[in-house]
């Protein structure tokens, strides 16, 4: 897909022009079994419209029921965000139509969110090292999932152009947690990775909560991205331009610094940058124009009267928080000490986004030098060649320290511990089934090798020669005849010392 | 007072009585119900739609129950007709709440409500005629053409729930469902001699009520005694946890109170601001003669002031409307009910606006665009958030009237039955036919309306409106009760044995 190229300015040019506002507002949707405010199912994938009812699909009549679980997550969420807990909030209708809303209004919460004035730290790599930066937050609100368009025909895939539209309400009803940043300022050449930074942060906390699988690629967390530029040493703020769907944290950063150079290319040629949406395309890397914000839409926001008020007790509250989990910045400093790795090799395996599946293999008996060394290399190449996420590679971090527990007894070369992982990935089964199965095993039984061996002796006289006069590295091609006529499955060491055993050597 | 032999003309109570005892069958029960049906409606047009093979499967049923467990397996209303205001959802039959947009559809699901009534063995004969989605005081605003007094087949049945009010009046049914937003049960109760009751708002389930302002809308009985009221009132009432709204407190003691009504020590209120100019002189004076017989049945009678009251009605038409607004945007034509313009050339906004535009009458428009405007932005804080104050203050009012006695009395409506026609192009007029009802409604606080005679310069009903703390319904029954019972030996006869027939 193609689409027009805005004129860009060059980066450095940006940073000594301007300096960026930033602002993100992240889309959380919960992993609770049902909808915010009906009993329907939320699995994701699920054919289209079978996970709907009266409610969710706005028949006249039915009547919505919040969900408590939601509500838990949401409080839970604050709390680790470091926010206050309103002891009372409402819910708000969002009214404007759309057809993938069933209702025509979203219901959301306006002035009174269930969790405000909190913060997040994150760490950005730097030239100097890395820098925590405490990033604000304005508040965190619940709100429901709108159903999904798809639009059949034409070029584009959006409304305009297609031939007809697709609604799959499944989606509607899905309960979401908004979280919204105050304007970060001040940052200057840090804003994509911070942004970065904040969003995979949030993430990690989400994730250490329980309360979503955070999957970016599959819409489970969403970014919005606000920025706009003001020129350096002026007061006044930018007019802002909002980027939606930025939907990897990769994708954040490169979207953050588009929108920098794209809005400093403007103003720098004595244009104004429009209040507007605009689409992050993923596969070009550029945002596009979408819907105008210049007529300031009005919602006619008012509070939702068929929920009653929801107010939360203190003392519930109090439980939540002490029963919080350890918060992602504790546990990555815990880990990393006791891995000892150093800073680099730890945002190497935070940018492998391996940590999880590190820290379980080590849990199922590992040690962590080896759980490291598989998930940073063969695994991460393997995730990579099927282009998934490590967690969703296939594998379970219980095989994974299987597989290194029979390397570390001597029952697996590394050869062959790589063929038991393709046999996991293959669904042959447990790594001890694929062993069984495969019959990949080091030979340790002496007799085949010794016969195995007088094979390759008889094979190669001049070799034989050559190390009884003393050339002891020519034993290097016995053995590989060896291993080769092993299929691999040999003990290489062991063949070398029969080897010499047998020449005297 | 001799008894009828007449099933048409027996109260609920009776009914469930002569099904239990096995003097009349469930299926005999329906079926002159249902004759009764084909013989006035065409003049009423309480009805909608007439079910006539569900209320027979289900009166059947009852007699099978009977037949199989006896007396003891029916509930107190097993075997009785009913009709059900057209807002109220029931599985395969037509909901249209009066309005051509959602002509043809057919509800997956049963209200809470009609779920309730159909576990009791409550024979449902149908769906009744109202104002499109209740807006209204005289269900002219009907896209399926007016319902018509039974009293006087010029005028008007009260609204928005006259087909249901009529049903009960010309015995097309002993025992309606009701829905009351602003009076739309007590409003046609009073101008057609029958009694009505709004409960305490969250009494009764609004689970498959299509809304018409959530914060108001309440479903309630529609009787032609205080006493049927009740037992119905027993029947839809309780927690539903499908409506975060409702109450999850026991129901108050309604049965028992209209089986045992005294007035004797009971403070009772009468509301400066509901009496005296704007009312019709004839409802004036039965009121304050019903005044004087609660006085004299007993109760201390003194005049309340709620001075908030003459305000109501302002704030109700910004909170209505707004709310109105949001609730009636999901009728788009994109799931269910009418569509328009569909032909291949417009966008989903186009045929979502031809869709709205063709189904909705002039006053739900009217409506939609007074509350789209109250709700904008730089209006929402003087329209929609003055009208909030001012109901929060129409509860001081009630709380603090409360304080001083048990319940209020005041006229039902400032007039009785008027010409159909009459007040249709004045919406002004139309809306000060709820002057006394709405403040309940603010409030959240139930009410009843209950017949007290006939105007004399007209000879229309006349119907007195009694308010009662949150969750304090019963004392509705316990006042309205004794009234009843006193006008019943003043008059002789019920109120109703006056209209004409029809």
């Amino acid at each position: 897909m193609t689409h027009p190229t805005d004129p860009l300015m060059r980066w450095d040019d940006v940073l000594a022009g301007f300096d960026p506002v930033l602002g993100l507002e992240v889309h959380v949707e919960l992993g609770t079994q049902t909808k915010m405010f009906c009993g329907c199912r939320t699995e994701f994938g699920a054919a289209p419209n079978t996970q709907t009812c009266p409610t969710c699909l706005a028949l006249p009549g039915a009547l919505p029921v919040v969900n408590a679980v939601a509500v838990e997550s949401a409080v839970r969420l604050g709390l680790a965000l470091n926010c206050s807990i309103a002891s009372w909030c409402r819910f708000a209708r969002k009214n404007y139509f759309y057809p993938d809303m069933p209702k025509n209004y979203q219901v959301s919460q306006y002035d009174e969110p269930i969790a405000y004035g909190g913060w997040l730290d994150v760490e950005v790599p730097t030239p100097d090292g890395p820098r925590i930066h405490r990033i604000e937050i304005e508040r965190a609100h619940m709100e429901e999932d709108t159903g999904k368009s798809s639009h059949v025909g034409g070029e584009t895939g959006r409304i305009q152009g297609a031939e007809y539209s697709l609604v799959d309400y499944n989606r509607a009803g899905i309960p979401l947690i908004e979280v919204v940043t105050k304007p970060i300022e001040g940052i200057g050449a840090l804003a994509p990775e911070l942004a970065r930074a904040f969003v995979g942060e949030l993430r990690a906390l989400v994730v250490a909560l329980g309360i979503s699988d955070a999957h970016m690629h599959q819409g489970s967390l969403r970014c919005d991205v606000n920025l706009s530029l003001r020129r350096t040493r002026v007061d006044e703020l930018g007019t802002r331009s909002e980027t939606k769907n930025v939907n990897s944290l990769r994708s954040v950063a490169r979207a953050v610094r588009y929108e920098m150079q794209r809005q400093g290319a403007l103003l720098e040629a004595g244009g104004r940058v429009v209040q507007e949406t605009r689409h992050w395309h993923e596969d070009t890397g550029v945002t596009t124009s979408g819907r105008s914000k210049e007529q300031a839409e009005d919602y006619r926001y008012f509070p939702e009267p068929d929920l009653v008020p929801v107010a939360p007790d203190a003392a519930w509250v109090e439980e939540l928080r002490s029963a919080l989990p350890e918060m992602p910045a504790d546990r990555r400093r815990r880990l990393q000490a006791d891995w000892g790795v150093s800073d680099l090799e730890m945002t190497a395996v935070l940018n492998a986004d391996a940590l999880a599946v590190i820290e379980a293999t080590i849990a199922d008996g590992a040690d962590p030098a080896a759980a490291r060394k598989w998930w940073m290399g063969e695994l991460a190449r393997l995730a990579n060649e099927r282009d998934v996420e490590l967690g969703q590679l296939g594998i379970f971090p219980a095989d994974v320290a299987r597989v290194i527990a029979l390397v570390e007894a001597g029952t697996l070369t590394d050869t062959m511990a790589r063929a038991v992982v393709d046999g996991v990935l293959a669904g042959e089964g447990s790594p001890d089934d694929v062993v069984t199965g495969r019959g990949l095993q080091v030979v340790g039984d002496d007799v085949s090798l010794l016969a195995a061996i007088d094979e390759a002796v008889a094979a190669n006289p001049d070799v034989v020669e050559k190390i009884r006069a003393g050339k002891v590295t020519a034993a290097g091609v016995i053995v590989g005849a060896v291993m080769k006529a092993t299929r691999g499955q040999a003990d290489a060491a062991r063949v070398r010392e029969l080897l010499m055993a047998k020449l005297g050597v | 007072m001799t008894e009828s032999t007449d099933l048409t003309r027996m109260t609920a109570a009776r009914l469930a009585s002569v099904v239990a005892t096995g003097d009349a069958s469930a299926v005999e029960v329906a079926q002159a119900h249902l004759d009764r049906i084909t013989a006035v409606d065409a003049a009423v047009h309480a009805f909608l739609h007439v079910d006539t093979a569900g209320a027979l499967a289900a009166a059947g049923a009852v007699d099978a129950a009977r037949a199989a467990g006896g007396a003891a397996a029916l509930g107190p209303l097993a075997g009785v007709p009913l009709a059900l205001k057209d807002v109220l959802t029931m599985e395969g039959i037509p909901t249209t709440c009066g309005s051509k947009i959602l002509e043809g559809w057919r509800p997956a699901y049963d209200a809470t409500v009609t779920r309730r009534l159909k576990e009791a063995g409550v024979v449902i004969l149908g769906k009744t005629n109202m104002d499109e989605f209740a807006m209204g005081s005289s269900t002219e605003h009907s896209a399926y053409g007016p319902t018509h007094n039974p009293w006087d087949l010029t005028r008007i049945p009260g609204g928005s729930g006259g087909g249901s009010a009529a049903a009960v009046a010309s015995y097309e049914a002993p025992l309606a469902i009701g829905t009351d937003t602003g009076g739309s049960i007590r409003q046609p109760a009073a101008v057609t001699g029958t009694v009505g009751i709004k409960p305490t708002y969250g009494g009764v389930s609004r689970y498959g009520l299509v809304a018409l302002a959530s914060s108001l809308d309440q479903a309630g009985p529609c009787a032609r005694t205080v006493l049927d009221a009740a037992l119905l009132h027993a029947v839809i009432a309780g927690h539903d946890p499908l409506d975060s709204t409702s109450i999850d407190l026991p129901v108050p003691p309604v049965v028992e109170a209209a089986r045992h009504p005294d007035v004797r020590g009971m403070r009772v209120g009468v509301v400066r601001e509901l009496t005296g100019d704007g009312y019709q002189a004839g409802v004036q004076q039965r009121f304050d003669e019903s005044v004087a017989l609660l006085e004299e049945l007993g109760a201390e009678v003194v005049e309340v002031s709620c001075p908030h009251f003459p305000y109501a009605l302002a704030a109700y038409y910004l909170i209505l409307p707004s709310e109105c607004s949001s609730n009636l945007a999901k009728f788009d034509g994109m799931r269910f009910g009418l569509r328009a313009g569909d032909d291949g050339t417009r966008s989903v906004e186009e045929v979502m606006g031809r869709t709205r535009a063709t189904g909705f009458g002039d006053e739900a428009i009217r409506r939609i665009m007074l509350g789209t405007y109250a709700l904008s932005a730089g209006y929402y804080d003087a329209y929609y958030g003055s009208a909030q104050k001012v109901r929060t203050l129409v509860t001081r009012d009630f709380a603090a009237a409360f304080e001083q006695v048990d319940v209020l009395v005041s006229p039902t409506a400032p007039t009785t039955a008027f010409k159909l026609g009459a007040k249709l192009d004045d919406p002004l007029a139309m809306y000060l036919n709820d002057v006394a009802t709405i403040p309940a409604n603010l409030a959240g606080t139930p009410g009843l309306s209950l017949p007290i005679g006939l105007a004399p310069e007209d000879g229309l009903p006349v119907g007195l409106q009694v308010m009662a703390p949150v969750l304090a319904d019963h004392l509705l029954y316990r006042v309205g009760g004794a009234l009843e019972a006193a006008m019943l030996d003043r008059w002789g006869a019920p109120i109703l044995d006056g209209a004409p027939a029809l």
